[in-house]
This record gives structure tokens, C-alpha cells and sequence, in this order.
């Protein structure tokens, strides 16, 4: 409103660059630290190209569809075209597996996520100093720490719209401001789960998510219709790239966000140094789009496959891999849980996926007698009533039949999850590698992915089921039940890959992302984390990504990236 | 292929699969997006109709033996792949949106309560509803908001 009259926002035509324009920056891919990059470098004053192997989807296209998004790969990858291969070691062959999941349109995976976001912990970042090393392991510490982290979780927060209630939880590591928004409104869940807390001496906090509590910077608020884990929002209000950052980065002029755009390879000069990307279009036809510096953000698990297709006689064992790191200390997260059904209607599908989470058990616990820690949050834990149907029921309920059907009637409304996601140990022996035989649909060599949980991480889970029951006894389930832990065969949550360091020899970027190996090259995505934390990685995806833009910025104008900004 | 998925869901008291439509949710997605699944189908069928027969001798087929009988048979092919796709798609066709073709009338919501309004305020549930009454005219709750 201006002068009184309702003024149609400005329309911004987006930045259009020719591919034989020498760009500043490509950024690799739409997601978290996509967003982020494609942003702060936009606003910076440097020319960027975003490319996004997904197409470039609007509020408009996402629907309340449960069936469509079960049967499409409308916003994540599609294994038909993209298979992976899976095993568990490497003496075993892979097979065809649907193993990795990730978003793929403009946005990534943050248009279909949950979007709880919390902050990694102090500990988080010097565990191997806490707790000692742990055998056969690539436990160690990050070369950064949170107190340096923490204004870039702040900036993250404002910039992309968080809602949560700094300070509650006793076990959050100090902040210099709170959320922009608060938390949003507590569910049954959330009030059973603060019961819970009540009688067992714990502490039920509010989750942060990214999703607006309140209209924020021109964007609307939450309408808590209960399609946030696996659909886009309709209305803008879950604050992914697409709905945040993006439109900010178009808006300067200076970024093209270039979707159906398949990077096959990252290309070298004599001298070792990045001079732009190939890619397959929409009509697979091969572009090579020339840039001063890249910025890889594919997440990871595509990050580290692209950097081992991206090979050359000077870069024999793949692009940035003169560690041999690349691709591996792959960390999937550990998620165990269980399930209670209560008296009263709680209407669970409604609003975000849950309200309350338990943090008493994050750190580790030498008298537990295993590395692991984790937190416990309550969840609706479906992804509609087909979902619940199929997946919702206690174990001892017939799967069809008159049964069923009561069962379905009765316990819908009734049923909560926890969920407690936990800790998994960085292996070298945990990885993605390529394929020697599969392809896909493109001609590349598929992913293949080398996993098995750490028996340590096998603990954590079993103690993490237990837990929970004794949180949904506490919180007065009427019956509770767990599925039986079973050993991680696939995973969204993707860490660890191009793990960061101070030392060339043992990692892949440096402590602000940049690649040892190349000077004009960062890898910016889950790829880089070191230790798994508590496996929800995008909050501290965003810090990473906020402060290795404010990083190369601060290097090109510098003069030690070349960039049409710099000295 | 409506006589088994009236099965997997009954009408009792409510309306079950047959009155959803599941049939016709079916027969659209073997012609969409599970086209290749029509082959489980048509042998699935015959080997339901061996079944029939192996177990009823005097029965024609599986839509004319009374529930019960269905039941029986059904149990005896329980752990088919074609009894795990037909129970799947009937679970999917009573819950999906209507304009699928199955959950007519919406009957697989109301049966279970699932609201299609897509737009809720607090109070959402029993629970965080109690609590609110119980915190009085205040409203506000151990974090401010309940």
C-alpha cells in the first residue's frame, strides 16, 4: 500500500547470459545452499547462472494430490531415469536400488521437506575432541565452530524466514537474536509430548521450522493445511529457495535461474583452474556454459558423483580428489521411532508435521556405552490418509478385512509418531561411487552407493526406540508399538562427501568451502559436513552456505578470485 | 476384481470399497500410470478363479461364493503378488482424491475423518484444545502460544 492505493508489485524480468558469456559464477544446482549463492552473489554485484537439472515449478503446480506425489517423481528424482545401485560393502555386488532421494526443481529438496530447521550445537563441531576417537572411524572435529557459525544461523533465519522460540531449549547453544517469527501454534501431539516431559524430568521445546507463523517480507503465512512433508506449498508460507531466496536473487537482474539444465561434468584448463560447465539440456543437447569460478551445490550425493565424472588427465581420480575424499564418509542420518495411540481425536494431519521436540539426549553419553545422540520429535509421521493406511496401524492389525476397515476409522485420528533422528559415524567405507556398469538415462555412470551402519549407530537407534516408548507411556498412549530397527539402506538426509578440513591431504574444501585443489572451485551442500550432527542438515546447510558467499565475496573483491567485481 | 476389493474394504455400517468406486479407480490406473501391472491382474484373476474352484468345486466363480467363502479363498492367496497390488490399489483408490474415481462422496475420508478443507486454525485437536480451556482467558501456554 502506497498513498492508500494497492500497488501491483514490480515485475523483474530475470537476467538472461548467453553461454559463451563468461559469467562470474555458476552455482549447481536450486536447493538450500543453491538459494543461498544464487542471492548473495546476485546481490553482490556479480553475474551468476544457476543450473537445476529439475524443472522450475510454482505455487500453482503444487497440489493436494497424495496419489500423484506416491506414484510421480514430480519433485524429487526419478529412479526410472536415475537409478542407483546399492550394497552394503564393497565385497558385495550392487543392485538396482532406489538408495538416494533428493529434491530436483528449482528450490531442491526444500520445496518438498518437512522444514523443521534446527541449529547444529556447540558440540556438534568438536565431538572427536569431546569424546576421544572412536576406531576404524573418520570421527573428527570441523574446522569451524559454531561461535563462528552462529551469525550466519542468524542470517539464515532472517533471510529466509524461521519461526521458533530462541532460548527455550536449555540445550541450544547461545544465539545473538531470536527468530524472526514465532513459534507456530502447539498441537495435541506437542501438548502430549510436554506431558511426557513433565513426568519424566525432561524438556519438551518447540521446533523450529522454516515455514511463517506470521506474513513476513511480502509473503503470506502458514493456512496449517497439513501438506508440508512431500508437497510444495501452496501458498509460499514454507520458506524453501524457491519461495525465499530465489525471487530476492532474480530480482537484482543479475541471476538466471537456468532449469532442465543436466550438468554432466566440470571443466578444467591447463592450469587446473574451472573455466565453466557442460551440460545436457532440456533436449539433451550438450552447452557449455563458461564462468569465472563454480560454485558446486548438487547436494550430497550428486556433488561428489559429479566431481568423479568430471575427470581429466590432470585430475585423474576426479575434479578436487587428490585426497581421495570425494565421495566418501557418506552419512545418511539414524532415524528409529515409535508410534502410540491415544483416547481423544487429535487431528494430527492438520498443520505443520509436529510442534514439540526432546532434546535431553542429544549428546552423546559414555554411560550409555556407544557413541550416538539424537533428539526425538513428535510427528504426524504420514504423508495422507493413504499413507496412514498403509503404514499407520499397529503391527497385530489385519491388513484387510472388516479389521482393517475399524482400524482405519478408529486410529486415524488418534495416532502420533515420534521420531527420533539421530547420529551416524563418518566411514570411508560408507560412500558413492560410480558405477561400472549401470548408466543412466543420459549416458553417465548411475550412482552406486556403498552403506552399512556403524554398530554404534545401530545402538543409538534401539536406544532411541526405547525412549520414545517410554515418552508415549509417560505421555498416556493407549497402546504403543515400534517397528522392529533395521539397518540404513537409503536416505534424503545427505552428508559428508567433500567433507571439509584444514588439511588437503585428509579433506576435500577448506574451512570455507573452497576446494584444496582448486582455486576457483567451492562445494557448498551437506557434502561438506564433517560429523552427521543430528541429522537434520539444512539449517546448518544455509549458515555454510551464508558464510562461504560472504567468504568469496570478501575473496574476489580481494583479487583472489577473478570476478568482474574484483580489485 | 470389485468382489475381492469389497473385501479388503467391506461395507458394513459404511460404506466400503465397492460403494467408493475402487473398481473404477482401478481400472484407471492399470490404463495410466501402472499400465505395466495389467499382467499381474489378468493372472492374478485366473489363479484366483483356480483357487475358487480348487476349494469350491461346485461354485462357478469368486464373485458368486458368499462372503465367508470369499474370505477363505482370499486368505489362501493372501501372500500373492496379485493380493498385495489389489490390496494396494484398493487402500489407494478409498483414501486418493475423488476425481481418481475411487473415493466417491469422499466416503474413505468421512470413514476416517481426514477433513479436504486445506486451510485450519488452532485449535486442531482434542488435546491442544483442553489446553487452552484449562489456561483460561490468557491463552497462552509454556511457550506463549498453545
Amino acid at each position: 500500500m502506497k498513498n492508500g492505493r494497492l500497488e501491483a508489485p514490480k515485475k523483474v524480468s530475470m537476467a538472461k547470459f548467453k553461454p559463451k558469456t563468461q559469467v562470474d559464477f555458476v552455482v549447481i544446482g536450486a536447493g538450500a545452499a543453491g538459494g543461498v549463492m544464487a542471492l548473495e552473489l546476485s546481490r553482490a554485484g556479480f553475474q551468476v547462472v544457476v543450473l537445476e537439472q529439475g524443472p522450475y515449478l510454482r505455487e500453482a503446480d503444487f497440489q493436494y494430490d497424495e496419489l500423484k506425489i506416491r506414484e510421480t517423481s514430480a519433485l524429487v528424482n526419478d529412479h526410472a531415469v536415475q537409478p542407483n545401485t546399492f550394497r552394503q560393502t564393497e565385497k558385495d555386488k550392487a543392485v538396482l536400488a532406489p538408495a538416494i532421494s533428493y529434491g530436483r526443481c528449482v528450490g531442491g529438496g526444500t520445496v518438498h521437506y518437512t522444514a523443521t530447521h534446527w541449529r547444529h550445537h556447540e558440540i556438534d563441531f568438536v565431538e572427536r575432541t569431546r569424546w576421544g576417537p572412536i576406531a576404524g572411524t573418520g570421527f573428527a572435529d570441523w574446522p569451524v565452530n559454531y561461535a563462528e557459525l552462529e551469525p550466519y544461523y542468524t542470517k539464515a533465519e532472517w533471510e529466509v524466514g524461521y519461526s521458533g522460540l530462541g532460548g527455550a531449549s536449555p540445550f541450544e547453544s547461545p544465539r545473538s537474536k531470536p527468530y524472526p517469527l514465532p513459534p507456530m501454534p502447539n498441537k495435541s501431539s506437542g501438548v502430549l509430548m510436554e506431558r511426557a516431559a513433565r513426568k519424566l524430568g525432561l524438556h519438551a521445546v518447540p521446533i523450529p521450522v522454516a515455514i511463517l507463523s506470521q506474513p513476513y517480507r511480502g509473503r503470506s503465512a502458514c493456512i496449517h493445511c497439513g501438506f508440508c512433508e512431500w508437497f510444495g506449498c501452496k501458498v509460499g508460507a514454507k520458506s524453501s529457495s524457491l519461495a525465499s531466496l530465489i525471487p530476492a536473487a532474480e530480482k537484482t537482474g543479475r541471476c538466471e535461474i537456468r532449469p532442465n539444465s543436466y550438468v554432466r561434468e566440470i571443466s578444467t584448463d591447463k592450469s587446473g583452474k574451472v573455466t565453466g560447465v557442460v551440460y545436457f539440456d532440456s533436449s539433451k543437447k550438450e552447452v557449455f556454459q563458461r564462468a569465472k569460478a563454480v560454485v558446486l551445490c548438487a547436494n550430497g550425493a550428486e556433488s561428489p558423483r559429479l566431481l568423479l565424472l568430471s575427470k581429466s588427465s590432470l585430475f585423474p581420480n576426479g575434479l578436487a580428489n587428490s585426497s581421495g575424499a570425494v565421495g566418501k564418509y557418506l552419512m545418511l542420518g539414524g532415524n528409529a521411532g515409535a508410534r502410540g495411540l491415544f483416547e481423544y481425536a487429535m487431528n494430527e494431519f492438520k498443520s505443520v508435521q509436529g510442534t514439540r521436540a526432546i532434546e535431553d539426549f542429544y549428546d552423546s553419553d559414555p554411560k550409555r556405552g556407544f557413541y550416538g545422540g539424537g533428539r526425538i520429535d513428535c510427528r504426524w509421521g504420514f504423508m495422507g490418509p493413504i499413507g496412514f493406511a498403509l503404514q499407520g496401524l499397529p503391527p497385530d492389525t489385519p491388513g484387510w478385512g472388516s479389521d482393517f476397515k475399524k482400524a482405519c476409522k478408529e486410529n486415524f485420528n488418534r495416532t502420533l509418531t515420534l521420531l527420533a533422528y539421530c547420529t551416524s559415524l563418518p566411514l570411508e567405507t560408507n560412500n558413492i561411487t560410480l558405477d561400472p556398469d549401470v548408466k543412466d538415462a543420459w549416458g553417465l555412470a548411475a550412482m552406486r552407493v556403498t552403506y552399512m551402519d556403524h554398530p554404534d549407530g545401530m545402538k543409538t537407534k534401539k536406544f532411541f526406540v526405547e525412549r520414545a516408548l517410554e515418552i508415549l507411556d509417560a505421555a498416556g498412549a493407549a497402546r504403543k508399538w515400534a517397528q522392529p530397527v533395521t539397518e540404513t539402506k537409503s536416505g534424503g538426509h545427505l552428508m559428508g562427501t567433500c567433507r571439509m578440513g584444514n588439511d588437503p591431504k585428509t579433506s576435500v574444501v577448506d574451512r570455507f568451502n573452497r576446494a584444496h585443489d582448486v582455486p576457483n572451485l567451492f562445494v557448498v551442500d551437506g557434502s561438506s559436513f564433517v560429523t552427521s550432527g543430528r541429522n537434520h542438515p539444512t539449517c546448518t546447510i544455509h549458515a555454510l552456505a551464508f558464510r562461504a558467499a560472504d567468504n568469496i565475496i570478501r575473496m574476489s573483491k580481494n583479487g583472489s578470485i577473478k570476478t568482474s567485481v574484483g580489485a | 476384481m470389485e468382489s475381492v476389493a469389497a473385501q479388503i474394504i467391506p461395507a458394513d455400517d459404511t460404506p466400503g470399497a465397492r460403494e467408493a468406486g475402487c473398481l473404477y479407480f482401478i481400472d484407471r490406473v492399470l490404463s495410466t500410470f501402472d499400465r505395466e501391472r495389467q499382467a499381474v491382474y489378468s493372472q492374478g484373476l485366473e489363479s484366483l478363479q483356480a483357487k475358487t474352484r480348487e476349494l469350491f468345486p461346485a461354485a462357478g466363480k469368486f464373485s458368486g461364493l458368499t462372503s465367508p467363502q470369499q474370505i477363505q479363498v482370499l486368505k489362501a492367496i493372501e501372500r500373492t503378488p496379485f493380493f498385495a497390488q489389489i490390496r494396494l490399489h484398493t487402500i489407494a483408490g478409498f483414501f486418493a482424491n475423488p476425481e481418481y474415481g475411487g473415493n466417491q462422496e469422499k466416503i474413505g475420508w468421512k470413514l476416517i475423518g481426514f477433513e479436504d478443507k486445506f486451510q485450519f486454525a488452532p485449535p486442531f485437536g482434542y488435546y491442544d484444545a483442553n489446553e487452552k480451556r484449562a489456561a483460561g482467558s490468557t491463552e497462552k501456554g509454556e511457550y506463549g502460544e498453545v
